[in-house]
């Protein structure tokens, strides 16, 4: 229900081009795939198996089991340092919003995985890069917060390019208070899993993101601390061939497991239902 | 190496000078023309140094001579004891700590640790740590909580280093854990931002119960020109961004990051360190007795509910 509003709210407003683009092309191989193959196969090329990045909403219709995602979150965001640079940061926040319908770059809510009871928070790179600024910290720490309170697992699809500058030291703050969030499911024996997509970087990956009970990442992510550019920059050399992608995050032990999309959920599922206290043994569900 | 914008005060302190050896060695009498200058030099030194703009702060947050870790450990504590590695993989030079007493109290410190000198700060790698350096900070988190004396920590970083080295060894990771770790002790946990507070880096030893910071020290998300850089385009435009960050001693207080400043002597800590350190030391025991009394239980939530409340946003 509330998935469908989602949806309603994002759809273009007919103008006046009357066939939309019916296909679409893998930007990794270049291959032309059928747009609603490539929806279907949730952005995942079926030729090469790039991973594309992929809307907030269809990241929750994804993971949630049918008809039980309920949205949380609403807070709306505000320009606190009054901050300028090239232009006002609250006319950025107005057209991001306008971009993408939604308040700041996260959508969250209530719902069941593979029937196990859960927060799902997903942060939408689409809106200011998936940065996190005061809103998104207090939505991730209420998330939480809820998760506890209602024995609900904790599970958030990470996208980002770190913290929100604009929002200067309370955007670095916020890394401070969704880590100490976590606490309280660590009190209740509540799993914690995170997604790491593309990309995931700086204050995200620095604070809730690396602590999950189970890590899992996409294949091809961008993850790390630093940026690659300011890496480059700072050695004065090319990267090595596949730095900061979760396969190298992988084998230098950062994460739990590198999963194909089309696999995810079902690997989600596992891990809630292995370390969820109250739900039974169900093997091969 | 004067800062551009003190030039005019040099200058004026050199004349000055000149005017002094010159009335000695000649006999004849200076004393009207250098009571003159003198009066000059102090209202210019109130002009500039009463009216800093931000950018000009970061500069002295950066000077040389301005006190590190290691000046205060030595001047405003006793006995200190530095402790090595993080018995895992080797010892960060840019993070420094170990066991020492305030005022005969024990206690566990740690700080970033930039170099006194060129030769220094290059092994120091300029105070930015690598993921061993946060290990050896929580390794001592664990030694504060298992006897429980309380944990003080002093920041002074431009950030976590970014290179290959660092990140192939999880420096994400490490910060976040470490945020973590200092987050959950339960003994009395005091920072003071010394000089630079740049970002991540300097919050992973920075999640205390309180948050002093120096007079004309800065903390924020990112430098000024690395912001600059990305927003402007350009890192000269660092001036601006340096404003727009609201990174400031005063500027952090009315945001509530930060829950104290520390007065510096005029013109900088660099000018008379031992009265800088003098004033840290005083703010750090007047710190440390209002947490006292608190159990360690009340020390946990204190800290969690000090951070759950900073933040910006409207309820729909
Ligand atoms: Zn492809
Ligand atoms: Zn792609």
């Amino acid at each position: 229900m509330a998935l469908e509003r989602l949806f309603r709210r994002k759809r273009p407003s007919g103008g006046g081009r009357d066939v939309p683009e019916l296909w679409t092309k893998c930007e990794a191989c270049g291959a032309q795939i059928y747009k609603k193959e490539f929806q279907e196969n949730l952005h995942v090329c079926p030729k090469c198996g790039h991973h594309h990045r992929m809307p907030a909403e269809e990241r929750v219709a994804m993971l949630a089991d049918p008809g039980t995602f309920q949205e949380t979150t609403r807070l709306r965001p505000l320009d606190p340092l009054g901050f300028v640079d090239t232009k006002p940061y609250a006319e950025r926040l107005k057209a991001y919003q306008g971009e993408t319908g939604r308040p700041d770059a996260i959508l969250g809510g209530t719902c069941a995985i593979g029937g196990v009871p859960a927060v799902l928070l997903v942060m939408d790179y689409a809106f200011a890069g998936g940065s996190m600024g005061s809103v998104v910290g207090e939505e991730i720490a209420r998330g939480a917060e809820r998760a506890a309170e209602e024995g609900r697992a904790l599970v958030i699809v990470a996208a980002s390019g770190g913290a929100r500058m604009q929002e200067a030291a309370l955007s670095l703050m916020q890394m401070a208070k969704t880590v100490m969030s976590l606490d309280l499911l660590w009190g209740k024996r509540l799993p914690y899993v995170s997604v790491l997509t593309d990309p995931t970087t700086g204050g995200v990956t620095a604070s809730f993101a690396a602590l999950a009970d189970v890590i899992f990442a996409e294949p091809g992510a961008l993850i790390g601390f630093a940026g690659p550019r300011v890496i480059r920059q700072t050695i004065r050399q090319e990267l090595p061939e596949g730095f900061q992608r979760a396969e190298f995050l992988l084998k230098h032990g950062m994460v739990d497991r590198v999963t194909d999309r089309r696999r995810l959920k079902r690997e989600v599922v596992q891990a809630l239902r292995h370390l969820h206290p109250g739900v039974p043994y169900a093997p091969g569900v | 190496m004067p800062l551009e914008f003190e030039k005019p005060i040099l200058e004026l302190e050199r004349r000055i000078q000149e005017l002094k050896e010159t009335a000695k060695a000649t006999g004849v009498d200076l004393q009207a023309e250098i009571r003159l200058l003198e009066e000059r030099l102090a209202q210019l030194k109130k002009e500039t140094y009463g009216n800093l703009t931000p950018w000009q702060r970061v500069q002295l947050a950066r000077a040389q001579g301005r006190p590190t870790t290691l000046d205060v450990l030595e001047k405003a504590f006793q006995d200190f004891l530095e402790l090595h590695g993080d018995r895992a993989f080797a010892d960060d030079p840019a993070i420094v700590g170990g066991l020492a007493y305030l005022e005969g109290e024990k206690v566990v410190v740690v700080g970033h640790q930039k170099g006194r000198d060129t030769k220094e700060n290059l092994q120091r790698n300029f105070g930015m740590p690598h993921p061993e350096g946060y290990r050896k900070a929580m390794r001592l988190m664990d030694l504060a909580d298992r006897f429980g004396y309380p944990f003080l920590t002093f920041v002074d970083t431009p950030g976590a280093y970014p290179g290959v080295s660092a990140e192939e060894r999880g420096q994400a990771w490490v910060i976040a854990q470490s945020i973590q770790r200092m987050s959950r002790l339960r003994v009395p946990a005091v920072t003071v931002i010394l000089g630079e507070g740049g970002s991540g880096g300097a919050l992973a030893i920075a999640v205390a119960n309180r948050v002093l910071i120096l007079e004309n020290a800065w903390y924020s998300v990112i430098s000024p020109e690395s912001c600059a850089a990305i927003l402007w385009r350009d890192a000269k435009e660092a001036p601006k961004a340096a404003e727009a960050l609201k990174l400031t001693a005063k500027d952090l207080l009315a945001q509530k990051v930060v829950d104290a400043v520390i007065p510096e002597p005029e013109g900088g800590a660099h000018k008379d360190p031992d009265r800088a350190i003098q004033n840290l030391k005083e703010a750090l025991l007047k710190t440390l007795e209002e947490l006292k009394g608190l159990s360690p239980e009340a020390l946990y939530q204190d800290r969690y509910r000090r951070f759950r409340r900073l933040g910006a946003y409207a309820e729909p």
